[in-house]
């Protein structure tokens, strides 16, 4: 009996989640990173808090951009590495489907996990409260559309020794709306203005990213495979 | 009883790889109940041939087709039937050797993890079910791979390299599962560098480095 798309999502979900649970160290690295740089803000500059949470939310998105690419890297490598991938590109679901998933998968472990522990970041900074929905909302879109942008450079790079500089050459310039709308939202639920605009430009780039990338990235793994 | 437009046609296909011209108008075909030998010395595009057969390679010149259709045009139905085992195992390390088998022919098709302990079995490998693939050895592994494409359930195999680093029983047990893929109506096209002793009308194709 054929397996329908939905059910080989959730299975591809979940071969993904078993890999990087299995593999603890690499699942926390990225969290880790977060956590260490914008911490070590606070302690270079002064412990002046109108200072420090004037550049809350640029630290907060940079070192959120640079913790996603650190894991990014290895979105189809390791399964490339190993010939799994191939085994994945015959499974008769399509590469499109498998993209996908693999893709959430990570943004679970990545997006996800970064945007659960922002608050610790963001009472490190001096985030007030009031701001933690915005904040998280809009660190949520961004890591989203940053796995998606993420996946068509690993796509293109998955063939590299050393791909992992190339990707970040290729994704960073494209993450630069995502850091300006991204630290343009958090910058106004801290003033305590409206954010809504900076929100809605990110949940249409979020929306952009995740019809058209995943055509991108299959195309790009599909040329790389061959 | 077999037509022309049976299985599996590879017809006048053309790979460069770079400067090289790796594939220069190589045709096969392959119906059910037949066992293909490719046979070459290294370098003379054998597992380029096998990866042109399964869809993973798109040809520059010539045409793959199944049934008389053009693979391109039947990608996943065609996948459907197939089942490929690469040089490489392809097993995750983390995984146990059943968990491979799980997700890689769960997205095939639906199977119960004792259908999947059985095939483990039949290769020889159920006791290594539960271990995680990096601490099997290189036999192991490749009688777990062996286990994923016979929980396929696929009509046709294709198989690079299937006896590397399998043992005299393995070799002997991996000739008879393809002694009895065919004989059951299954077709093989098998990549190996020495002379196959499999019991089975068996036809070859010699590649030129």
């Amino acid at each position: 009996m054929s397996v329908g798309a939905a059910a080989a999502f959730n299975l591809l979900v979940r071969r993904e989640l078993c890999l990087s649970f299995r593999r603890p160290d690499q699942l926390l690295q990225p969290l880790v990173f977060f956590l260490i740089v914008t911490t070590l803000f606070p302690l270079g500059l002064s412990l002046q808090l109108s200072l420090l949470r004037d550049m809350a939310p640029g630290v907060l998105w940079v070192a959120a951009l640079l913790s996603s690419l650190l894991s990014l890297d290895g979105l189809f490598k390791s399964d490339a590495d190993d010939g799994t991938l191939e085994q994945l590109a015959l499974c008769g679901q399509g590469l499109t489907l498998i993209v996908v998933a693999k893709t959430f998968a990570h943004w679970l472990v990545s997006g996800a996990a970064l945007v659960l522990v922002s608050p610790v970041v963001g009472t490190a900074l001096g985030i007030p409260v009031g701001a933690f929905p915005t904040m998280m909302l809009s660190l949520g879109l961004g890591t989203l559309t940053l796995s998606w942008l993420g996946a068509i450079g690993a796509g293109l790079t998955v063939g590299l020794k050393r791909g992992n500089v190339l990707l970040s050459l290729i994704v960073l310039p494209l993450a630069m709306p995502l850091l300006i709308f991204g630290a343009g939202a958090t910058d106004r639920a801290i003033s305590g203005t409206n954010a809504a605009g900076a929100l809605y430009f990110l949940a249409a780039l979020c929306v952009f990213t995740c019809t058209l990338a995943p055509f991108a990235a299959t195309t790009a793994l599909r040329i790389t495979l061959e | 009883m077999n037509t022309a437009a049976d299985g599996l046609r590879v017809e006048k296909v053309h790979v460069w790889r770079g400067d090289r011209h790796v594939l220069k108008g190589v045709s096969l075909s392959l119906a059910p109940r037949q066992l293909l030998h490719i046979r070459g010395p290294n370098g003379s595009g054998k597992t380029t041939l096998l990866r042109v057969a399964c869809g993973l390679l798109r040809p520059e010149q010539g045409e793959v087709s199944w049934n008389g259709q053009p693979i391109s045009g039947v990608r996943l139905e065609y996948q459907a039937v197939l089942a490929y085992a690469s040089h490489e195992p392809a097993l995750k390390g983390d995984l146990t050797a059943l968990e491979n088998l799980r997700f890689a022919v769960g997205l095939k098709r639906r199977v119960s993890a004792q259908e999947l302990r059985d095939s483990l079995e039949q290769t020889g490998a159920g006791a290594c079910a539960d271990l995680p693939a990096r601490v099997l050895s290189a036999g192991q592994r490749r009688r777990v791979a062996m286990a994923r494409v016979l929980a396929m359930s696929a009509s046709l195999w294709l198989l690079d390299e299937p006896f590397t680093n399998l043992d005299a029983a393995g070799s002997e047990l991996m000739s008879a599962l393809l002694r009895s893929h065919v004989s059951q109506g299954g077709a093989a096209l098998v990549v190996a560098h020495h002379d196959l002793t499999v019991a089975v009308e068996m036809r070859r194709l010699d590649l030129a480095a």
